[in-house]
């Protein structure tokens, strides 16, 4: 598991039934791209978050594939519509396979 | 050639600089109002207004420090907090463990630097002697990643207050050094640092807004190199800029001018972490 990594995620307590709602996410990560060499000339292995992927009760709001080429701590900003209660919940996949996740309720009423 | 032309042709440069200080900009961060601008004091008597760095920014990265989900430099305070649990060296002693609640440390950023017994004491010593003292682990280097995440984790929770360095008596002497260092040219350049933040902040110099050179968000967030940035890490900056050779981090020459600098921003608000360019 790579290290220092810690998602963070930030979303709306209550929303009305069909508002559209911004999330944002940012997840610590060093993103190794895998093309930079250390002192001794031997390559870095790449060790990136490749896919990010947002539900919301069961249903896929964004997924998304990251590249070797996308920056450090990356942060991710998206719209998303809220039709009843529920919790939207959060998934980054590593390079090296650990999968790091976090949850947020939302209440509509 | 008229008077009149000479007066009116400096006012407009002088209505041109104000127009580019955004100085009608207003920061809350997370709801919090900060004070971004104070009067000029006795012992500034150079400056108009003391104005905080954050007025010489952009709209967007002006954005970024309102907000501490947006502030990266939160990225680094979420380490200090792991940091600031972690036991190291030979006594099996982390940060909390004599110091329990970080709270506690509300107000101290505000204060710093001070003097004591004739020296220059900043957050950065203040670390370190508790590491080497009481912790029985080695010091950390003054602008290591490691550093500024504990000290902008223990400033942060003086932001808001007003900074209120004492620089007189037993202070005096090591504020007059610093002072002087102010105004001394150096470098292949032969520029001090009021040639810039004193007598031209609010101008461009090529891309570069010229800001008062204000201490009262560090350690900072930049931009330009994705971390935080200690005081003496920044004078450097300034120094190699100026083709001089810096002085030593952590040295004489920049803790006393480190003190003078904190003693033209009291009234400006702690920002600790900033964001700026």
């Amino acid at each position: 598991m790579a290290k220092g990594v810690k998602p963070r995620v930030k979303v709306p307590k209550t929303a009305a039934a069909g508002d559209t709602i911004t999330i944002k996410t940012l997840i610590s990560h060093k993103m190794e791209s895998g093309q930079r060499k250390d002192k001794d000339g031997n390559k870095i292995p790449r060790s990136i978050i490749n896919r990010f992927t947002c539900d919301f009760n069961g249903q896929s709001v964004i997924d998304v594939t990251l590249e070797p080429a996308i920056s450090t701590n990356p942060y991710f900003k998206f719209d998303a519509v809220v039709p009843e209660t529920g919790e939207f919940k959060f998934t980054w996949y590593d390079d090296d396979g650990s999968v790091y996740e976090t949850a947020k309720k939302i209440a509509v009423g | 050639m008229t008077v009149t032309k000479l007066i009116s042709a400096s006012a407009l440069v002088l209505i041109g600089a104000l127009a580019h200080a955004g100085e009608k900009d207003t920061l809350t961060v997370e709801g919090q109002a900060m004070t971004t601008r104070v009067a000029a004091q006795a012992h500034t008597p150079n400056l108009d207004e003391v104005f905080s760095g954050w007025i010489f920014r952009t709209d967007e990265t002006q954005a970024l420090q309102m907000d501490d989900f947006e502030n990266p430099g939160f990225v680094f305070v979420d380490k200090g907090i792991d940091l600031y649990a972690k036991a190291d060296g030979s006594e099996g002693k982390s940060c909390a463990s004599c110091h329990e609640n970080v709270e506690d440390f509300a107000g101290l950023r505000a204060s710093m630097p001070r003097v004591e017994d004739g020296e220059v004491v900043t957050m950065e010593n203040m670390v370190n002697d508790c590491r080497t003292e009481r912790m029985g682990a080695e010091a950390w280097k003054w602008s290591s990643s490691d550093m500024t995440a504990i000290t902008a984790l223990i400033g942060l929770q003086s932001r808001g207050m007003p900074v209120n360095v004492k620089f007189d008596g037993d202070a005096a002497a090591q504020w007059e050094k610093g002072k002087e260092l102010y105004y001394t040219r150096v470098g292949q350049l032969d520029m001090s640092c009021s040639n810039c933040h004193e007598d031209n902040y609010g101008n461009m110099i090529r891309a570069d807004h010229l800001s008062q050179g204000q201490t009262n968000g560090f350690p900072t967030y930049r931009l330009k190199n994705a971390k935080l940035n200690s005081i003496h890490g920044r004078f450097k900056g300034c120094m190699k800029n100026i083709r001089a050779t810096p002085y030593k981090e952590g040295g004489e020459e920049f803790k006393a001018l480190e003190l003078y600098l904190a003693s033209r921003g009291n009234g400006l608000t702690v920002e600790t972490p900033s964001v700026r360019n």
